[in-house]
């Protein structure tokens, strides 16, 4: 089967984020004073042959840890978000 | 003894390496394209600053999937000599031959000026021609060199005195306004356990001649030759 994986990384919450913190400083000045802990990350989407939702989920978080991601600084989240039979 | 200058697509130091190795040290220096698998007439490898990869998704985390990178490690295992500069030193942790991480600086800009930096470990191959706490002078150029390691990492970095240069102020006083880019112990240069592998942010091969501006970072080049030969010549002796 062919899985759409969607992959999220971002820093983890112990680690400064910078560009968040600025942007979140930016939203304040335009007037969303409300708006608090702003993180900015990455968005990876792929496709993947795969046996099962589960292998897929499993091999996204395998390429996470080996090279999407750097464990020391940042953390992921894999969602499989649609799967389609293969013609 | 002989030196290689690693080059990826994007490197960008890599010539200015070469040329100080050569003038610093009157030694034999080769390119070595990052699709080369064969280093092993090598004794000091050099990752050159730049932008390898373009420096797509993070600095250096392409360029530690290059072939060349395998002979790396295993040169590094030998415990034969590495050093990464600015992006060489973001290859090296990514390939996790140094603890860490190097990401975006503080401030989010691109700092690029001379730099005060305080001489932590002078008993290394690279380092044993300053003088302990010597304050020197390098300069930097990079956006993202700022230094983040958890704080167990950091704890046994500080213990096993792994930390080879501070950034200071030019009286030598490590302090926040010093730190050019948010470091963690304002450090920046590290090396492994085994003291065969340096990173380091800013650029000693820009410092090698008075002429453009200093040359602390000669003393860098010539300890390490000085190093290599006095090897050789205990290997020739055995």
């Amino acid at each position: 089967m062919l899985y759409h994986v969607q992959i999220e990384i971002t820093l983890k919450p112990t680690v400064m984020d910078a560009q968040g913190t600025t942007i979140e400083k930016a939203l304040h000045k335009m007037g969303h004073a409300s708006v608090d802990n702003v993180r900015i990350g990455k968005f990876v989407t792929l496709e993947i042959e795969a046996k099962c939702p589960d292998c897929a989920k499993s091999a996204a978080e395998e390429m996470c840890r080996e090279l999407l991601a750097n464990p020391i600084i940042e953390q992921y989240h894999v969602a499989v978000v649609e799967s389609e039979a293969v013609a | 003894m002989k030196f290689g200058v690693v080059v990826f697509p994007g490197s960008n130091c890599d010539a200015d390496c070469y040329y100080a190795i050569e003038h610093v040290t009157g030694q034999d220096v080769r390119y070595v394209w990052h699709e080369e698998t064969e280093i092993g007439d090598l004794d000091c490898i050099v990752l050159p600053g730049g932008f390898s990869y373009g420096d797509y998704l993070r600095c250096g985390a392409v360029a530690r999937f290059s072939p060349v990178m395998g002979a790396v490690m295993t040169h590094a295992a030998e415990g034969k000599f590495v050093i990464g500069i600015c992006n060489g030193f973001q290859v090296l942790t990514e390939a996790g031959l140094l603890p860490g991480a190097l990401y975006r600086n503080d401030h989010l800009k691109f700092v690029c000026k001379p730099q005060h930096l305080r001489m932590e470990r002078t008993d290394l191959p690279f380092t044993h021609f300053y003088s302990s706490r010597q304050v020197i002078e390098f300069p930097l150029a990079h956006g993202e060199g700022r230094y983040y390691a958890d704080p167990e990492t950091l704890q046994q970095l500080e213990q096993n005195g792994q930390v080879v240069f501070r950034y200071c102020d030019a009286e030598g006083n490590v302090t926040p306004d010093a730190n050019p880019n948010g470091s963690l112990n304002n450090i920046a240069g590290i090396c492994n356990e085994g003291g065969n592998v340096l990173g380091l942010m800013p650029h000693p091969e820009r410092r090698c001649e008075s002429l453009i501006g200093g040359s602390d970072g000669k003393k860098l080049f010539k300890g390490l030759t000085e190093s290599l030969r006095v090897l050789e010549i205990s290997r020739g002796l055995r």
